[in-house]
């Protein structure tokens, strides 16, 4: 190790900025691409509202993954069954969501999110308790008991709701879009937007601003001080895993009316798209997994309207092309 | 004297690795045991052996009359254990000041003692919302310390801390070392560097093979060059 002094000039740390540049970027050199002015907003506005649904189920799932390093494939779960879970406050009260009126159509569908994220939320703890706890530091057999807890879970609510697609309608008032000149914003992207950027702002002021938020942050970077510290890190991952999982049910319900309809597959067809976000974005990471989510939905989008045949391997070639710039994601927290 | 900590019969593995070979030893209150060995001997896997981190196969490890061996790190840290680790371990991601507050276990963080920090570690002062990452090694290893000190602790387990650092930075944790000690903290301190272990230890063991091979007072390690060399391999010169 060579010699340090105390008294040498502190090294200035300039702010990464370069991946944040990345979706204003792409979205710039896509103008041209695309060149429709009109379509080119409505795929931007498109990309966001799908990157922050995706950041909003990866967001509890990166650090998870940062914070004790455990694999969970069973994420997809929390989203299914969220989604489920909505359908029986908005089926019921299908009269509120069919009214004209937003205030009573968000008086529906904010109850539908809080039971989703309340049970899915609950459902965490359970699956922590029962399925992740044992595995601790075992990957193989992490990847093995997840994948497993989501395969029962999408079982249970073949056999609760049984195999059919439910149709689940947007609320009356969230329908239809906003017309700008040629450009046309669906009410409901935007919305999804509102509440995307709501769950990022509010965890960057939990994690920069609450003991808690630098306990996690501190956990992430290394578990074994924290505890050293005194601080019990699996009460805290505890803790995180049930805001995760409440999340990921947020998400679910919020994926479930984008997409207006519900199936028990809803969760394990978003598994392997989440994972590549809190890749690319870096394990850990909250800011990582936001970009990571917008840039996977752009490419996605770009790439379905630009060449429709790429748009299955858009989010691989993504990731690929990210890990050779950056081998450990777009804001490396962690050191795995 | 009452000894603080006692080690007897203490065993680890790492995996399928054995590394403690029955460890016995004892670290007086109030005083500042030095554990010194070749590298390899087993003395950070001690440290972290009393911590929890590596918890010990069998034996007994106590503290202040209480068998700590099973214990899990959280509690024996909460027990008044303070840990400054080889890799210093400071939270780059957070600042100076964050990761201090995250030390005080005990509500907000003391003036007074920060001030008492301050006088022997001017740079955590300076840097005091800079992003710990950004410090130098020696500037790191002040805030690894600060942080294990923030609070008054029964017992500091501190793991090399003058490795790598410049002779200039070395004189100053020698002092803080001392201050701590006069603070009437017992500290059990990991180090190479025979010079330091001469200026702070009041006792030592020596280590070897996971097992110690020596225990007694540091004076008279300090005045037997022979058991010196024979102990730690090395002639004195090379821990100058």
């Amino acid at each position: 190790m060579s010699e340090t002094t105390a008294g040498e000039a502190l090294p200035k740390q300039p702010l990464d900025i370069i991946p944040m540049l990345l979706p204003v970027a792409l979205a710039l050199i896509m103008l041209p691409l695309v060149g429709s002015t009109s379509t080119w907003v409505t795929l931007t506005i498109a990309s966001l509202a799908m990157g922050m649904m995706i950041f909003i189920m990866a967001s509890g799932l990166t650090l998870v993954f940062g914070l004790m390093d455990v694999l969970n494939f069973g994420h997809g779960a929390f989203i299914a069954v969220g989604a489920y879970i909505g359908t029986l406050v908005l089926l019921p009260l299908a009269a509120w969501v069919q009214a004209d009126s937003l205030l009573a159509n968000l008086a529906v569908v904010a109850p539908a999110v809080l039971l989703a994220m309340a049970v899915t939320g609950a459902l965490g703890i359970v699956f922590e308790r029962v399925l992740i706890q044992p595995v601790y530091g075992q990957h193989l057999k992490q990847i093995l008991i997840t994948m497993g807890g989501l395969i029962v879970a999408e079982q249970l609510l073949y056999a609760l709701w049984g195999p059919q697609i439910i149709p689940l309608p947007l609320p009356t008032a969230l329908r239809g879009s906003f017309i700008f000149g040629d450009v046309s914003i669906a009410k409901y992207r935007l919305l999804a937007m509102a509440v995307g950027l709501i769950v990022f702002l509010g965890s960057m002021l939990v994690l920069n601003r609450t003991k808690i938020g630098l306990l996690i942050r501190a956990g992430v970077e290394n578990r074994e001080m924290v505890e050293a510290l005194g601080y019990r890190v699996r009460r805290l991952f505890l803790g995180v895993f049930m805001a995760g999982s409440a999340l990921a049910g947020l998400g679910g319900v919020m994926w479930a009316l984008y997409r207006e309809q519900v199936h028990a597959s809803i969760g394990n067809e978003l598994t392997i798209l989440i994972f590549i976000v809190v890749i690319i974005g870096g394990l850990g990471s909250v800011t990582g997994c936001f970009l990571g989510a917008i840039l996977v939905a752009m490419v996605s989008n770009y790439g379905g309207f630009l060449v429709p045949k790429l748009a299955l391997v858009s989010d691989i070639l993504l990731m690929v092309a990210i890990l050779m710039w950056r081998p450990r994601g777009l804001y490396a927290v962690t050191n795995r | 004297m009452t000894d603080l900590l006692s080690l007897s019969g203490v065993t680890t593995h790492i995996g399928r690795y054995h590394i403690l070979h029955g460890v016995d030893f004892a670290v007086p209150e109030g005083q500042t045991t030095m554990l010194l060995g070749r590298n390899g001997a087993g003395k950070t896997t001690t440290l972290r052996t009393i911590m929890g981190l590596s918890p010990a196969s069998s034996g007994t490890i106590t503290l202040g009359g209480t068998r700590i061996e099973a214990m899990a790190t959280p509690d024996i840290a909460m027990m008044g254990v303070g840990y400054v680790p080889e890799t210093m371990a400071v939270f780059s991601d957070l600042t100076v000041k964050e990761n201090l507050v995250l030390a005080a276990r005990n509500g907000p963080m003391d003036q007074a003692r920060l001030d008492w920090i301050f006088g022997f570690f001017p740079p955590m002062k300076k840097f005091w919302l800079s992003r710990a990452g950004s410090l130098s090694g020696g500037q790191k290893q002040m805030l690894s310390i600060s942080r294990a000190i923030i609070e008054p602790r029964k017992l500091l387990l501190i793991d090399e801390p003058t490795k790598g650092l410049a002779p200039a930075i070395v004189v100053a944790l020698i002092d803080c070392l001392r201050e701590i000690k006069r603070s009437g903290a017992t500290i059990l301190l990991v180090e190479q560097n025979f010079r330091v272990a001469e200026a702070i230890g009041d006792s030592v063991a020596v280590m070897d093979n996971g097992r110690i091979v020596h225990r007694g007072t540091m004076a008279d390690l300090s005045r037997d060059t022979p058991l010196q060399e024979r102990l730690l391999g090395l002639s004195l010169e090379a821990h100058q």
